[in-house]
């Protein structure tokens, strides 16, 4: 190998992206994935570790090395089927994963040049088996045959669901929205994550047998308990965290001023960058603040750029450093022009007569010790207040679980944010056979650990199935 | 068909629409079974809904969305009836929204409904009640004043509209109500000028209301509360905010009330009367009235406006 090839090998092939200027004007999707040609070259810079330290960085556990090998050796059929053993959504994780901080940070090429793309070529694969039409091994015919209700079609619901009906069980899933998906849905937009993929994956989740029931608000049209009265032997929860936050500060209720969770339901959900195609509409003028520095804030930042928004900026309490967003995810806003105003918050919004926002003031920020988060904690600077005008405010700091079925079941353990508390193996609550994961346990997370949330779940809930099962026949015999 | 009694064992039924649900119903989900218009503008529907029909107590609502470009928009359920498996909704063709549901005909589906959303009114033995009614505000008031009868209170009603023409429900109110009083704007009909009005001369003339229920337009029910203020009656209004999802998610529909933030579809619908920033709830329902009239001139123009 001479020294230029491995110069090149240090690299990785870039992900070919809709270029900053074409596509702040369309919500099409930004990364528009690898070709055979680079797939086939990025898989080969694989060495084969004999030990991979990958695998460990992967909520869902999936064999790496297995499915790059498979795409090396042009078996693409075979890298998809691999990668299914574990994962029910690699469409969706290919695109939304923070892979930099889980299998690509263990990658040993890292160390010396960039890590493999594992998140792009599980993409390839995934695109490839979706453009070839998902074919669904025959379900396992098990001797168990549980009723399973899921509750939430998000990440967690659809892995655990997908899991157990491939166990054999009958499962329905309750999705309290119009549409299956859950933040897959409602939350990431189109042009991170397009529609008819998640609709694709949905797909994929039925014709493993799992019946998925829309417009079910569970805690309002049925209990938990009575879920039990209807046949189900068990139940899994996973209901997201949807609750948005808001900031408490003067204003706040002003027209202009949308949760996070409002502005991209409406984008995402119900397709207002179309109207007045589809009827739901959306107002946001020329000058838009969004408040926070996650992945929320970036794809509401992106999308109100796309709705023509001529000025926005993502308004954050702390520095760069400490923005929870994905690097890529920073660096695309960057691309397109999204302003950034660290070290500073909001303390009061302004309105005119008809109650809509005009203004914000502001307060800039130093950091002082760190907090219990790990991140140095912003502290105001007295005095330094200033105005930014604005249009409108999306306000991206956080999301708490929804209430409702804290408060509808009685004996569910929750903690002081509402989060369900679970045995962290088992992923069991409280209550007997209720079983929960994803954001409502955890808090706000990522998609790939609701989805490995979701697959623990499913085993447990499997054993425990199997465990009754069997009492129940040794009663009878 | 009974919203204050529990609903017990009938929960036990299988899910519609699965092999164990069998044959109960050849009906389609969320069909339109009985169309009315009770007055100009204001139309009554009642449709296949029968997991809706079984678990909804008064006071609650449903989201819906009637085709798959519709924007979700709540509205309550007005009646229900879990033996037939269906619920009524009562509404005003105001905006595209409304005008495709009033377009719908018998044997049409509306796309999807969820609920029962909300909480359900606390019904329980007050002793006098006045139940204040403006509008559909009245559609929303009946299955409450219903219920309240049905607890042994005694009710007072009071229904109001701009004109004759647009008052609902009268001969239903007037049946479950002790004594019902009328009033419009215009003086077409019983007392000239407001249902509050109405209520203050009864206040006036000694009648010891034990709480109020004023539902209605948000000007209507901020005048009813500011006549029950002075003499501290217990007054519940029942918002009828922004919503998208209507499940707590989005937080349009956020209002404050006691100087706190409350979700209208988590917290409420109904709230503490005397505690409601009414004047910001107001600015808050005026936010999309260009672009509800953008979208029904768009659909006028091109051909009407009807079901996608």
């Amino acid at each position: 190998m001479t020294k230029a090839d491995k110069q090149r090998k240090r690299q990785s092939i870039p992900m070919p992206k809709q270029k900053p200027e074409n596509r702040i004007n369309n919500f099409n999707e930004v990364a528009l994935g690898y070709t055979t040609e680079q797939a086939l070259a990025e898989a080969k810079r694989c060495i084969q570790c004999p030990k991979p330290q990958c695998i460990q960085g992967c909520p869902v556990g999936l064999d790496i090395p297995a499915f790059i090998k498979e795409i090396r050796e042009k078996n693409f059929d075979e890298a998809i089927r691999k990668v299914k053993e574990k994962n029910s959504l690699p469409a969706i994780c290919g695109r939304v994963c923070p892979q930099e901080t889980q299998c690509q940070k263990f990658c040993v090429m890292g160390k010396k040049g960039d890590p493999l793309s594992i998140g792009r070529l599980e993409r390839f694969v995934a695109d490839y088996d979706l453009q070839k039409g998902v074919t669904v091994q025959p379900r396992s015919k098990s001797s168990v045959d549980g009723k399973v209700a899921v509750v939430g079609s998000g990440p967690a619901g659809l892995t655990a669901a997908a899991d157990l009906a491939k166990l054999g069980h009958k499962v329905v899933i309750f999705e309290a929205l119009h549409a299956p998906g859950g933040v897959l849905m409602y939350g990431i937009p189109e042009f991170r994550l397009p529609k008819k993929i998640v609709q694709a994956e949905v797909d994929y989740i039925k014709k493993l047998g799992v019946d998925i029931k829309t417009d079910y608000m569970i805690g309002k049209l049925y209990t938990i308990d009575e879920l039990f009265e209807l046949g189900f032997d068990a139940v899994f929860i996973g209901t997201g965290a949807g609750l948005p936050r808001f900031m408490r500060i003067p204003g706040e209720n002003l027209g202009g001023i949308y949760s996070a969770n409002e502005f991209l339901i409406r984008v995402n959900l119900m397709k207002a960058y179309t109207f007045p195609e589809y009827d739901t509409p959306i107002k946001i003028g020329k000058r838009v603040a969004v408040i926070g520095g996650g992945n929320v804030a970036m794809d509401s930042a992106r999308s109100a750029l796309r709705l023509g928004a001529e000025e926005v900026w993502i308004v954050y309490r702390r520095s760069k450093k400490e923005m929870p967003a994905r690097l890529e995810e920073i660096e695309n806003a960057e691309e397109e022009g999204i302003k950034f105003k660290f070290l500073t918050t909001p303390v009061k919004f302004l309105g005119d007569k008809s109650g809509w926002i005009t203004g914000m003031e502001c307060i800039a920020m130093q950091l002082g010790e760190p907090d219990e988060s790990g991140r140095r904690r912003p502290i105001p600077i007295e005095g330094s207040e200033f105005v930014i005008e604005v249009d409108a405010v999306v306000i991206a700091i956080g999301q708490t679980p929804n209430p409702v079925i804290q408060r509808t079941t009685k004996g569910l353990q929750t903690t002081r944010w509402g989060t369900i508390v679970v045995n962290e193996k088992t992923g069991k609550t409280s209550r007997k056979r209720v079983y929960a994961g994803g954001d409502v346990v955890s808090g706000a997370a990522t998609v790939i650990s609701a989805m490995g949330a979701g697959k623990k779940a499913a085993r447990s809930i499997h054993r425990s199935l199997l465990r009754k099962k069997r009492m129940q026949q040794r009663k009878e015999s | 068909m009974n919203y204050s009694t529990s609903v017990g064992r009938e929960n036990a039924l299988p899910l519609y629409g699965t092999e164990e649900y069998g044959k109960r119903s050849v009906k389609a989900m969320y069909e339109a079974l009985k169309k009315l218009e009770l007055a100009p503008k204001i139309k009554l529907l009642k449709i296949n809904a029968p997991e809706i029909a079984r678990k909804a107590k008064a006071g609650q609502f449903v989201i819906l969305r009637i085709d798959k470009k519709g924007e979700r928009i709540p509205l309550t359920i007005v009646e229900r009836d879990p033996r037939e498996g269906t619920i009524t909704l009562i509404f005003q063709e105001v905006g595209l929204s409304t005008m495709k549901l009033g377009a719908l005909e018998i044997g049409d589906e509306i796309m999807n409904v969820a609920g029962p959303l909300g909480n359900p009114t606390e019904i329980k033995h007050y002793g006098l009640v006045a139940v204040v009614c403006g509008g559909t505000g009245t559609a929303v008031s009946y299955p409450i004043a219903k219920a309240l009868k049905e607890a042994s209170n005694q009710v007072v009603s009071i229904i109001g509209a701009r004109t004759k023409e647009l008052l609902i429900l009268e001969d239903k109110m007037r049946n479950i109500s002790d004594e019902l009083y009328i009033s419009t704007d215009d003086g077409s009909k019983g007392h000239k000028g407001f249902v509050s009005d109405v209520l203050k001369m009864l206040i006036e003339k000694g009648y010891r209301f034990d709480v109020v229920y004023a539902i209605g337009p948000t000007l209507m029910m901020k005048a009813t509360a500011n006549v029950t203020r002075p003499y501290s009656i217990k007054t519940i209004v029942s918002l009828n905010p922004i919503m998208v999802d209507g499940m707590g998610m989005c937080g349009a529909c956020r209002v404050t009330v006691g100087g706190e933030t409350k979700f209208a579809c988590l917290d409420g619908p109904e709230f503490d009367g005397h505690l409601v920033d009414f004047d910001e709830l107001i600015k808050r329902l005026r936010v999309y009235i260009p672009e509800e009239k953008q979208a029904v001139e768009l659909h006028e123009k091109s051909g009407g406006i009807k079901r996608d």
